[in-house]
């Protein structure tokens, strides 16, 4: 009988076809981003096309960093400095809101966390009028600060901190520090966030990546003269779009970080995106 | 472990059995206070953020939808003249029926491929987190790269799409300027870097159905197919409705794959033909610096996901019992 239901369970030689079918539709686009970014513009339009990298990728990466109206360098450090920002706020505050939801009494927690899981159904994108108002009224316009501080903690990330201290942190622990004489923020500190530690990993690995990706609130809030990353790339495909070869160098040089992080902890991530679907 | 790495708490200072120091009930107060009050302190950032940059202004996007408003920020009240002129504004409903369109011909065949894909990930197998990662990578492409990079393969002169349709015979498409075609395109866009993630949150449901079901089917003569029908789909009923209700809300407000697509223009093609509801919102609000009657469509394209969630869910709810 095991061995019944096990062969049930094992893959045959086509699922991996399947499989790997998929996997080479994913990757195509991002491998095909790479060759066009190592050609020339000429060689591009080849008949039939060339599926092959070719030397050009130093030239065109120079031509995109020595490109004034895209401030591409500029875009860069922008968004290393927004990404990390949201990041460490983003990990910090739902760890602490996600502890307090999790280990700490306090009258209204239920309604409250309720309230929180339905922020994160509300399209609050909807909003950038108003929003885009504010920030003017604050002076925050084209400043890198409109697309960090709203984004410094979010639903998602206090849930998902929740959901973990809930199982992660033993309340025996909590209560012989107490006792101990810690105060409930030395608690979280030295107890709780220690052990947080996986998940809040998870949590800014996918904050980084979404912050990175953020492009319709900076399209509108900032100017092209502080650009994000997002934003460069989009005033270099605007004006340049027949010029394949810069922007394509543009686009895989955006790409890079992130596919990077990706390689480094793929593993981390899908354990992260897999337990929040079974939670939600 | 964790409290031995921990500095030492502050010194006893009245062990316990003694009678308090003069120190010891403004101290005793103090924890009591702690253990009351900084709960409250602890979740206010997400209630204080929240509310001044989410539903602050998303409130008041009706208000503002109220008035005639205007860059300079004079702003006179026009009571529902925005909505009036909004629902005879050809160009609102062709945003909304092309935002539809595109909506319907992604996410059907996403969840459709998405259910495969996970189905075929469900197995023991080599390399699995390899393939995983393998299909989860679009999902990590921003979305600016993707609108760039299908831009050129959906190219009507050196595009690879047309250049691959033409070794069956297929005559050269101009995917942008034709309505079904770049609905097509985009859509294509939105499932290339949804279905791998939604596969994933399949799977993970998939995996938390018990084994013995299958094998009490399986003894009972049911096939790989009939169990997948009658075990698998209707467990992971709600997951469907989840996944389902997540793409409605972020589906309708498509943006950035059309803006790029059609290189950077807020118009979405020559004749409108792929300009989504977000656009049409932007043009009016950033470009014609209308603010009321931009944030008329941005409340009306809000009632508009609220609604397609109830029909979706009331749909999916139905199809998958």
């Amino acid at each position: 009988m095991l061995s019944a239901s096990r062969r049930l369970w094992q893959a045959s030689p086509l699922t991996y076809v399947a499989l790997v079918l998929a996997v080479a539709m994913s990757v195509f686009p991002i491998y095909w981003m790479f060759v066009v970014a190592t050609r020339t513009n000429d060689t591009i339009n080849n008949v039939p096309p060339s599926l092959l990298p070719g030397g050009e990728l130093t030239t065109n990466a120079g031509r995109v960093l020595a490109n004034d109206h895209a401030a591409f360098l500029y875009g860069l450090v922008n968004s290393v400095v927004v990404s990390v920002a949201v990041t460490v706020s983003v990990v910090f505050f739902s760890s602490l809101a996600g502890f307090a939801f999790a280990k700490l009494r306090f009258r209204g927690r239920g309604p409250l966390l309720m309230v929180i899981v339905g922020t994160m159904m509300v399209p609050v994108q909807l909003g950038i009028i108003p929003l885009y108002m504010l920030m003017v009224k604050l002076g925050w316009n084209g400043q890198l600060q409109a697309v960090i501080v709203p984004f410094l903690v979010t639903g998602f990330g206090v849930f998902m901190m929740r959901q973990y201290a809930s199982q992660a942190v033993a309340d025996e622990l909590i209560e012989a520090a107490r006792v101990d004489g810690c105060s409930t923020f030395r608690v979280f500190w030295n107890v709780v966030m220690p052990a947080l530690r996986p998940a809040a990993a998870v949590l800014g690995l996918l904050t980084f990546m979404q912050t990175w990706n953020e492009f319709l609130w900076p399209f509108a809030v900032l100017d092209p003269d502080t650009p994000t990353v997002q934003l460069s790339l989009s005033l270099l495909a605007t004006a340049y779009y027949t010029d394949y070869s810069q922007v394509f160098a543009a686009t895989a040089m955006a790409t890079l970080p992130l596919l990077a992080v990706f390689v480094l902890f793929g593993r981390q991530i899908i354990g992260g995106i897999m337990e929040g679907a079974v939670k939600a | 472990m964790s409290l031995r790495t921990a500095p030492a708490a502050p010194p006893p200072q009245a062990p316990v059995g003694e009678p308090p120091a003069p120190g010891r009930p403004a101290r005793y107060r103090l924890a009591r206070w702690d253990l009351k009050y900084s709960p409250y302190l602890y979740i206010a950032p997400f209630f204080l953020l929240f509310g001044a940059f989410g539903a602050y202004p998303l409130v008041y996007t009706a208000w503002v939808s109220l008035h005639d408003w205007n860059l300079i920020g004079s702003s006179s009240f026009v009571g529902l003249d925005n909505y009036r002129a909004l629902m005879v504004d050809a160009d609102f409903w062709n945003a909304v029926v092309n935002t539809m369109g595109i909506f319907v011909i992604a996410t059907v065949p996403q969840m459709v491929l998405a259910l495969a894909l996970a189905n075929l990930l469900n197995r023991g197998m080599r390399a699995r987190t390899l393939f995983r990662m393998g299909v989860l990578v679009p999902n990590v492409t921003s979305v600016a790269a993707v609108g760039i990079v299908f831009g050129q393969l959906f190219g009507r002169d050196f595009g690879l799409v047309n250049y691959l349709l033409g070794l069956f015979g297929v005559d050269r498409v101009d995917w942008q300027a034709n309505t079904w075609s770049s609905w097509i395109a985009i859509a294509t866009m939105v499932d290339w870097r949804w279905t791998g993630y939604n596969a994933l949150i399949f799977l993970a449901a998939m995996q938390a159905i018990p084994r013995d079901l299958y094998e009490s089917a399986a003894i009972d003569g049911a096939s790989r197919g009939r169990q997948f029908w009658s075990i698998t789909i209707p467990m992971l009923r709600p997951t469907i409705i989840f996944a389902v209700i997540i793409s409605t809300i972020g589906g309708l407000q498509l943006f950035t794959e059309p803006l790029l697509f059609g290189n950077g223009r807020i118009l979405g093609g020559s004749l409108r033909q792929f300009q989504t509801v977000a656009m049409y919102m932007y043009e009016n609000a950033f470009q014609r610096f209308n603010y009321g009657y931009g944030s008329a469509v941005a409340w009306t394209l809000f009632m508009l996901i609220a609604l397609m969630c109830a029909v979706n869910y009331l749909l999916v709810r139905r199809s998958a019992r």
